[in-house]
């Protein structure tokens, strides 16, 4: 390690500080690599964007060189985008304008080269590596599967700041180019060449007489040089005769009233998706806008301008917090388990247990799926066949790669197999002496080193590792329905779980594309902690009269993908019934303010929620527009609370169930229960769908101010009691306004 | 258990000849040393316990384009020809053959076993049993293990093993659709029914399916396949076009000096008779390089002219075991001695199998890359044979993929497909390896060499060699 980055900094001595790129000539053609020696991927970093300057200076005052193809030599990645932390380190608007106007001009100095220049990409271009794509005068990419395209800005609360919205737009075309702004959708190399936004496409190569990557590279570079040349020589044309259909595009998109109408349609749509709360998204619209109805100056102008003002956002300092906190939640952070489970089984073919199955399948676990219902086992496999052959229809596996994967699978009625499990995940009823039961048996067949972990949602992992001869291998892994869509999984440790243990589920969920929280072993663990006070919140305030109509919007409107009623309905009232009474019984008059007895009549009454067809709405299959449930709303009327004004206004309302909700989090911070506050981040984001523009109940704190939370919960606790006693970490904070939990 | 009382017994019961034929072997080898000189002293492949082999006789009907001269003829027709060209060529009774086995790719539905078809038309009693095999391009190499295997196990004393392909006419069939709708349409019991299931009938169903040269498992064509095999291995545009050129020269000089002994003329029925394969041309590089690419474009380096093309053909072999040719009164042309099949990834090293089949082979055989004198080995695309001379000539990748301490080497060229090969004679898919293994016993003959290898690639990402020795003169 010391001798490579002695032999680092030699070269950097040598080459007078050039680091990350660097060119050699092909008879005419100078082959300009990208290689950031200090990290996995390639970004523009200043000093790539300096080394990058220098070579083009270089490079322009050649006689000798006619063409040039820029490429990367980091294996599935050209540039993966700007560099984060140079955009986070921006002190004020001005500076973050600045810094889109260096971008701006370095890009177009490319886009303007006197000689043509091809851009090869194997691995991700995205964001300001896209910009910097487009702006050459070729594009060829690599059909690998780890070539995508895109500009993704916008999922971190910001917009393409260096001439992305004023020549993506020119390239795709305005509906796709507001497609890609606004989604931040990745796109595939074929799609791209679709699209226009690559000219030609080249295909893997597996290895020959190096390893197939390193090859692959090389056969892109080859042929690279090959168009660079033929561009030179005319034999390649730089622009492709536009197809009839284009025509009539660009012919329909040079009438303003066609474009003004589009600004509108995109305009309208994403502020009723947005609900005004993400900045970005209006803004990418305005740049694009300027640039087009006034030109290129004050479309760069808008642009940069723009960009400075989304850098110092609120939104998206929380959205690139959640990235980074995401990135940490996708590593490993206990090491490598002594054995790698390679062998997994499931107890339970329900929702949940196929679920676990259906990421694990197709990740190379050989999964065991056991269930004592042959009706189960047989849904359950179709669920997992159903989801794999939709990959097949969209072409994103082979016919055959789904049946390799369908081969990792078993599902049976017995517990053949067992014997080499190295991870046993249960996912039967919540009941603790079936989970005792179930854990028993399995001990009976699997080997020692085998880990049980267990998917409840409320029972107590060390009540049920008691019944364990191996306590050590007893573990809470709570995944989130469904399965396959819900990133979170919430890993819960009991003090004699062990360090190993922990790293093996850890890496299982990893490998299941889970981001990973790992929480201490208490009633509710930390996400239901938190879910419960906004269910209890919520269902006083019904009882309290506030409409379903106006609850759902309030919440919506700060930013929860759903209205709160109709999460209830979605978790079913049964569900919440017992897990209200268990956090009640648990942790006594911090979780009450409303009867749970509504749920028990309504339960009583069939309305359990989406599940049964009635809830607080009423569902039809096929449907989605939702109706009230007037016969629920009637029951509610026979509960009824008063609602003193003073805490009921619109903001109030909001936040009670925020305040509620966030102090919770703090005191599970508080209790050690959580390791830190980017996981409590990340876990209420994922599971409980915190709204991210805010970036989950901590990074709360930050912005609103922990003492301005401590009078507002002061002022409800006045009324309601306990539910809004500030924690002491909250009071601390207060005090000390310096303490924050981000920088 | 059984099967160990029965090995015991069948030792037993062959005890005596296994004396016999030791006797037998040890003579021909010192008539075989004293008659050529010009063979290289090299110790026979004969191994204690195992049965002598060999290839009595193979012929072909010449290789043709598809869709000229055998147009309009039926699969088994051609292998009719084959057959009947054998029986012609070697005299043998049509009751003394135990068995016979063809190999075949593409299937004509209505003769699925075609080797029955093309035997009861040939004239064979019809008491000989018939099967077919499929293994892609080396279907007839199965075909002729198959037979191996058989006389080794002391089941048959005489087999005639062969290959078919006919590509001038394939099974293209009706969409899945209308196929159900048609499958309904039988069982459609009343009028209302069945104008029911017609009224289902939308165009789209009408659009028929075509059988392509392409992976199942992939989805890939083998030209793309060996395109990208060639730029793996960096293979160039004018190494490919120079070796096909090769082929195609070599080829035409074979067929000039007449040395393709094995092809057979052919009266076609209705038309005139063939007895030259019509797929030789050289052409000039010049000419050649002026062809683009046939499967990635614009920048590919597989063209129609560094490829092997479709092809209409036939070929059989008669293999026995030696003492049974020798009874018959046969002076066979050589022994078929150790063989391997091999299999790998069907998508990035579809067309390897040579360089996963030849050092494994001639290790089972106790030979090494020299002691060959005959190289034949089966060209699919210039290109997949440049890939696998490379791949064969890397130490990284005999380390990395064939665990081995070094490289397998490469066949010297004056050695290596010397009559020309695929790409030139043509290259019907099921009986390629009929030619590869009569071409070896004749050139071993024609250039006094004692060993010769057969390799060959297989779609499925298969593969296969075979080690032949010249039948002492």
């Amino acid at each position: 390690m010391l001798a490579l980055c002695l032999i680092v900094s030699l070269n950097c001595s040598l080459h007078q500080a050039r680091t990350h790129v660097s060119y050699e000539l092909k008879d005419d053609v100078a082959v300009v690599r990208l290689n950031d020696p200090t990290a996995k991927v390639n970004t523009l970093s200043l000093q790539m964007q300096s080394d990058l300057a220098e070579v083009m200076g270089e490079i322009w005052s050649n006689e000798a060189v006619k063409s040039a193809v820029f490429i990367s030599s980091k294996p599935g990645c050209f540039i993966a985008g700007a560099d984060i932390n140079m955009i986070q380190s921006c002190q004020s608007s001005e500076e973050a304008t600045r810094l889109s106007q260096e971008g701006q001009k370095m890009i177009d100095k490319i886009d303007k080269s006197p000689i043509p220049i091809i851009a090869a990409i194997h691995g991700s271009c995205l964001g300001g590596g896209l910009e910097f794509a487009i702006a050459c005068q070729y594009r060829i990419a690599t059909r690998s599967k780890n070539t995508v395209l895109g500009t993704p800005e916008v999922m971190l609360g910001l917009l393409p700041g260096a001439g992305g919205t004023q020549r993506l737009p020119q390239m795709v075309g305005l509906p796709d180019a507001f497609d890609m702004m606004l989604t931040g959708r990745r796109i595939r190399a074929e799609k791209a060449k679709k699209m226009g936004l690559v000219q030609q496409l080249v295909d893997p190569l597996g290895p020959g007489m190096k390893p197939a990557e390193e090859r692959t590279i090389e056969y892109l570079e080859e042929v690279a040089v090959g168009v660079a040349k033929g561009i030179v020589d005319k034999k390649v044309p730089l622009t492709k005769e536009k197809s009839f259909k284009e025509k009539l595009q660009d012919r329909v998109m040079g009438l303003s009233l066609v474009r003004r109408k589009i600004y509108k349609t995109v305009s309208e749509k994403t502020q009723k998706q947005t609900r005004g709360l993400y900045p970005a998204p209006a803004k990418i619209i305005q740049s694009v806008q300027a640039g087009l109805e006034k030109g290129r100056e004050a479309g760069y102008l808008a642009e940069s301008e723009n960009f400075g003002k989304l850098v110092m956002s609120q939104e998206s300092k929380a959205l690139i917090g959640l990235y980074h906190g995401q990135l940490a939640c996708k590593k490993n952070r206990y090491g490598t388990p002594e054995k790698e489970v390679k062998t997994l089984g499931i107890l339970g073919a329900g929702l949940m247990g196929t679920g676990i199955a259906q990421v694990s399948v197709d990740k190379g676990l050989i999964t065991i799926l056991k269930d004592t219902s042959e009706e189960n086992i047989s849904r359950g496999q179709d669920q997992i066949y159903r989801s794999l052959d939709t990959k097949v229809k969209r072409k994103s596996m082979t016919s055959f790669q789904r049946d390799i994967v369908m081969s990792n699978l078993s599902v049976q009625l017995d517990s053949t197999g067992f014997q080499n499990a190295d991870m046993v995940v249960e996912a039967v009823f919540e009941d603790i002496n079936l989970k005792h039961r179930v854990l028993k048996e399995v001990e009976e067949v699997t080997p020692p080193h085998c880990i049980f972990a267990t998917n409840t949602s409320a029972l107590s992992i060390k009540d049920i590792a008691a019944a364990s001869k191996r306590p050590e291998k007893v573990i809470g892994m709570h995944y989130f329905s469904p399965v396959d869509k819900m990133q979170l999984l919430e890993i819960v440790i009991t003090d004699e779980t062990s360090k190993d243990t922990i790293a093996a589920a850890s890496s299982v969920g990893i490998k299941q594309g889970k981001t990973v929280i790992v929480v201490k072993d208490c009633p509710g663990f930390y996400t239901n902690r938190c879910s419960i006070h906004v269910l209890v919140e919520l269902l006083k305030m019904l009882q309290e009269g506030v409409g379903l109509d106006r609850l759902s919007d309030l919440g919506t409107s700060l930013g929860f993908p759903m209205g709160f009623p109709m999460v209830v309905d979605e978790v079913g009232h049964d569900v919440s019934l017992h897990s209200s009474q268990f956090m009640l019984s648990s942790y006594g008059s911090r979780y009450g303010g409303a009867d749970t007895d509504v749920l028990e009549v309504l339960v009583e009454r069939g309305f359990k929620g989406r599940k049964s067809g009635k809830g607080f709405y009423l569902y039809e299959k096929g449907k989605n527009y939702k109706k009230v449930n007037h016969e629920a709303v009637d029951i509610l009327k026979k509960f009824p609370l008063t609602a003193p004004p003073s805490v009921s206004s619109d903001w109030d309302i909001q936040h009670r169930l925020m305040s509620r909700t966030v102090n919770e989090a703090l005191l599970c911070l508080q209790e050690g229960v959580l390791r830190n506050p980017a996981e409590g981040d990340i876990g209420a984001v994922f599971a409980l769908g915190f709204p991210p523009c805010i970036g989950g109940p901590f990074r709360f704190v930050d912005t609103f101010g922990a003492d301005r939370l401590v009078s507002t919960m002061r002022r409800y606790e006045e009324v309601y009691g306990d539910p809004f006693t500030p924690c002491q970490l909250l009071l601390d904070y207060a005090k000390d306004p310096s303490k924050r939990f981000y920088n | 258990m059984t099967s160990m009382l029965l090995t015991t017994m069948r030792t037993c019961s062959v005890g005596p000849s296994l004396a016999m034929r030791f006797g037998a072997r040890s003579l021909s080898t010192t008539a075989q040393l004293q008659a050529q000189a010009q063979t290289k002293s090299k110790k026979t492949l004969a191994r204690p316990g195992v049965k002598n082999i060999v290839l009595v006789e193979g012929v072909r009907t010449p290789f043709l384009l598809s869709g000229t001269t055998y147009a309009d003829l039926m699969p088994h027709d051609l292998a009719r020809a084959a057959l009947q060209g054998l029986l012609n060529k070697t005299s043998v009774p049509k009751d003394a053959v135990d068995y016979i086995i063809y190999g075949t790719v593409i299937q004509e539905v209505k003769t699925s076993n075609v080797a029955r078809e093309a035997a009861l038309g040939a004239g064979f009693s019809d008491k000989i049993p018939a099967h077919t095999v499929t293994m892609a391009c080396i279907s007839s190499n199965q075909a002729m293990t198959s037979a191996v295997g058989l006389i080794a196990a002391g089941q048959c004393d005489a087999v005639v093993a062969g290959g078919v392909e006919f590509m001038s006419d394939v099974p293209i069939r009706h969409s899945r659709k209308m196929r159900k709708t048609m499958l309904s349409l039988n069982k459609a019991k009343t009028l209302g029914q069945r104008l029911s299931l017609i009224g289902s009938i939308r165009m789209a169903h009408l659009a028929p399916e075509l059988p392509a040269v392409a992976e199942f498992s992939t989805a890939e064509t083998m030209g793309h396949s060996a395109d990208r095999l060639a730029a793996a291995f960096g293979v160039s545009r004018l190494e490919q076009d120079d070796f096909a050129l090769r082929s195609h020269s070599l080829a035409k000089k074979a067929q000039e000096s007449g040395l393709l002994e094995d092809v057979m003329s052919f009266k076609v029925p209705g038309r005139d008779i063939v007895s030259k394969d019509n797929g030789i041309r050289p052409s000039s590089m010049e000419q050649m390089a002026k062809l683009k690419p046939a499967f990635i474009k614009p920048h590919g380096t597989v063209t129609a002219a560094n490829s092997s093309f479709l092809t209409d053909g036939a070929s059989a072999v008669l293999i026995m075991s030696e003492e049974k040719a020798l009874a018959m009164g046969y002076k066979p042309k050589a022994y078929l001695r150790d063989f391997v099949y091999v299999s790998q990834d069907p998508k990035d090293q579809l067309l390897l199998g040579p360089t996963y089949a030849t050092p494994k082979v001639l290790e089972r055989a106790g030979l090494t890359l020299n002691d060959i004198d005959v190289f034949e080995f089966h060209e699919a695309f210039a290109g997949q044979i440049m890939a696998n001379l490379k791949a064969m000539d890397s130490d990284w990748f005999g380390q990395t993929y064939l665990g081995r301490q070094s490289k397998v080497g490469t066949p010297p060229m004056e050695k290596f497909n010397l009559w020309g090969g695929s790409l030139s004679l043509g290259h019907p898919f099921g009986a390629t390896g009929c030619r590869l293994v009569t071409t070896v016993a004749h050139r071993l003959k024609k250039e006094g060499g004692q060993y010769g290898l057969v390799a060959a690639c297989a779609a499925g990402g298969q593969g296969h060699a075979m080690v032949i020795e010249a039948y002492p003169q």
